[in-house]
């Protein structure tokens, strides 16, 4: 074997070693940036959208959910059509870090001008005031609601 | 599983294709090697090779094939990137034995290479929950820490090989090192351990300056793993699994408490127990020596007499061993000597301890950054995973895990280069050895089953209308 062919051979080696490292960069950026993720926007338009009637905003409807205790205190969402998850998923509304609370805890959603609260099946259930939400309930104005150690409210 | 099950937030895909194709890309570069081996040496492709590489592709099949069934959505470079180091281990390892090289032998390597790949596909299919472990944190401990101080305790010639009582034989042709399997189940330990101790580890304590102070009685589990480290270190003589294992608490502790100052007390400490140590025992002295001047002719010393066949008395040279794998990599440069045209045989134990030596000597700086960058790439899926995954125990699990194969390339690359004082430790993947290859395989096992959980979309919550806006502090 002479030398020329093993030293070509060897060149063409690093090369290949390196074009797997790039493709494996390549393999971890697609994966970044998602070249193949969901078609989420073709499911969506999928679904027939459904009509909204909501009067528009009355006195004494809520605009603001507020944490006002546990480590997201001072947090605040504004209220729209769309409804709030909260829990540790990646994906809730309220990404709450925190052993008591289950990924997919609670979800508050609006319903002819009042928003309801309603447990996820958690598994250390969620308090609206002292009471445990066993259904979906109607939350009042200022009244905390209580998911692990978070405490929220809706405010004007 | 159709796509339809995918939330709107950018999840990633099982990217099958990639993997398989990543796969069948790392047995061709393998087998390219082997190739290159026989042209090199023979001048004619190695007869095996057909066999071989069939051997191997279906053993690599196969593992994908009980990943895509038990653990759909892990992570798709961990397989190949783990099939490259393995292999080319596996070619080094071949090239030194039919290079004459005493005590390497390839066929031993391929079996517990596929031996590793059975416990890969086991623990796949046996463990489908990884959170199972956190019920075995104390166990874990337990068991972990016997397996680390069996050979302490058993008699030398049991225990003891070329001065390192890190061994348990079976007779005259099987030993194991207990202390590669004590390492997984401590990581599993620390995991378990930390999830339900962190808050007063991270949370308690006064501020002092820049640095938060832990409260006295916290400092214990750092002293006690501080104080098992030593005595691994006096009574095993391997200063790598000590350093190993107390670098890997000090990480865990900081991943789970993000406090800078436990990073601070664990490296005060280990210098500190280090120096001491160095002060103590002329074994680990000689280590330091070695490091520090290793081309001085009071350490690099009697070299002929280790040049000796069979090698002399192993203290003949403090730094005979560092020296010739600094003169490998310097023979090497930057595009190395080629695949069995070197003299990676000079280098003294150049197929375990040494095997990034003699890599390096054949395939130079251009083929030791790729093998760098593949295990910085595993490294970085393992980190990857603790990120996305959705429990503490997962995440602590997932850092320590990719942590101490990070640490462990560090301590035995940096030992090898000369860069940090050299401490017995095998290059995970590459070095031969079975117990480490076994115990390697099946922490991959662990962070591919990790990365399935971690991965895997999420149930759909019960009504979901449209985007919901990600609020997260």
């Amino acid at each position: 074997m002479s030398e020329l062919t093993l030293l070509l051979i060897r060149l063409a080696f690093l090369a290949v070693l390196w074009f797997f490292v790039i493709a494996a960069v390549g393999v971890i950026r697609t994966d970044l940036f998602g070249s193949r993720t969901a078609p989420a926007g073709g499911r969506k338009s999928a679904k027939p959208a459904k009509p909204v009637v909501k009067p528009k905003s009355k006195k004494g409807e809520p605009r603001q959910l507020i944490v006002t205790g546990g480590p997201l205190q001072g947090t605040t969402i504004n209220l729209t059509e769309t409804p709030i998850t909260i829990g540790r998923a990646n994906d809730a509304t309220l990404v709450v870090t925190d052993d008591y609370a289950s990924s997919r805890h609670a979800r508050l959603f609006p319903q002819d001008g009042q928003w309801i609260v309603e447990d996820l099946g958690s598994t250390n259930g969620t308090y609206l005031d002292r009471s445990k939400v066993t259904r979906p309930t109607p939350v009042p104005l200022g009244v905390p609601i209580r998911v692990g150690k978070t405490v929220i409210e809706l405010r004007k | 599983m159709s796509e339809a099950a995918v939330d709107p937030v950018p999840m990633p895909a099982k990217r099958r294709g990639a993997q398989l194709f990543m796969l069948a890309l790392a047995v061709v570069i393998v087998m390219g090697a082997y190739a290159n081996v026989g042209l090199a040496m023979d001048g004619q492709i190695p007869a095996g090779m057909l066999t071989y590489g069939l051997g191997l592709g279906g053993l690599m099949l196969a593992a994908y094939l009980v990943l895509a069934k038990f653990a759909p959505w892990a992570d798709p470079l961990i397989l190949p990137l783990v099939t490259v180091i393995n292999g080319l281990g596996l070619v080094m390892i071949y090239r030194l034995e039919a290079g004459g090289m005493p005590l390497a032998s390839a066929t031993n390597q391929i079996m517990w290479t596929a031996v590793g790949v059975v416990m890969f596909t086991v623990t796949l299919i046996v463990l489908r929950d990884h959170r199972a472990l956190q019920r075995l944190t104390y166990t874990a401990g337990a068991v972990g820490m016997v397996l680390l101080a069996l050979p302490a305790v058993l008699p030398g010639s049991i225990s003891e090989v070329q001065g390192a009582k890190i061994w348990i034989r079976f007779g005259d042709f099987a030993s194991i090192q207990p202390g590669e399997f004590a390492k997984l189940l401590l990581v599993v330990f620390f995991a378990g351990y930390l999830v339900a101790k962190r808050d007063v580890l991270a949370l308690a304590g006064r501020r002092l300056l820049f640095i938060d102070l832990p409260r006295a009685r916290d400092l214990g589990p750092v002293l006690v793993t501080w104080g098992l480290s030593l005595l691994v270190l006096v009574f095993e003589k391997d200063l790598g699994t000590s350093l190993l294992l107390f670098g890997t608490f000090i990480a865990m502790l900081y991943i789970a408490t993000q406090r800078t100052s436990w990073v601070l007390i664990g490296v005060l400490l280990f210098v500190g127990g280090a120096y001491m140590a160095g002060l103590v025992f002329d074994h680990v002295g000689a280590r330091f020596d070695a490091w520090l001047d290793p081309a001085n002719p009071i350490h690099y010393g009697n070299a002929d007499i280790c040049q000796q066949d069979p090698p002399g008395d192993p203290m003949c040279s403090k730094s005979y061993q560092i020296m010739q794998g600094l003169f490998g990599f310097g023979a090497g440069g930057i595009l190395g000597t080629g695949l069995a045209q070197g003299h990676p045989d000079e280098i003294p134990l150049s197929f375990s301890d040494f095997i990034f030596a003699a890599t390096g000597e054949e395939l130079g700086l251009t083929g030791l950054m790729a093998l760098l960058m593949i295990y910085a790439l595993l490294v970085e899926r393992g980190l990857r995973t603790g990120l996305a995954a959705r429990d503490p125990f997962s995440k602590l699990l997932a850092g320590g895990l990719s942590f101490i194969l990070a640490w462990q390339v560090f301590i035995i690359v940096g030992g090898v280069t000369n860069l940090i004082p050299l401490t017995g430790l095998v290059t995970p993947f590459m070095s031969q050895g079975g117990s480490a290859l076994l115990a390697n395989w099946i922490l991959i096992a662990l962070l591919v089953r990790m990365s399935d959980a971690a991965r895997r979309p999420p149930p759909q919550a019960i009504q979901n209308e449209g985007l919901t806006q990600v609020f997260q502090r």
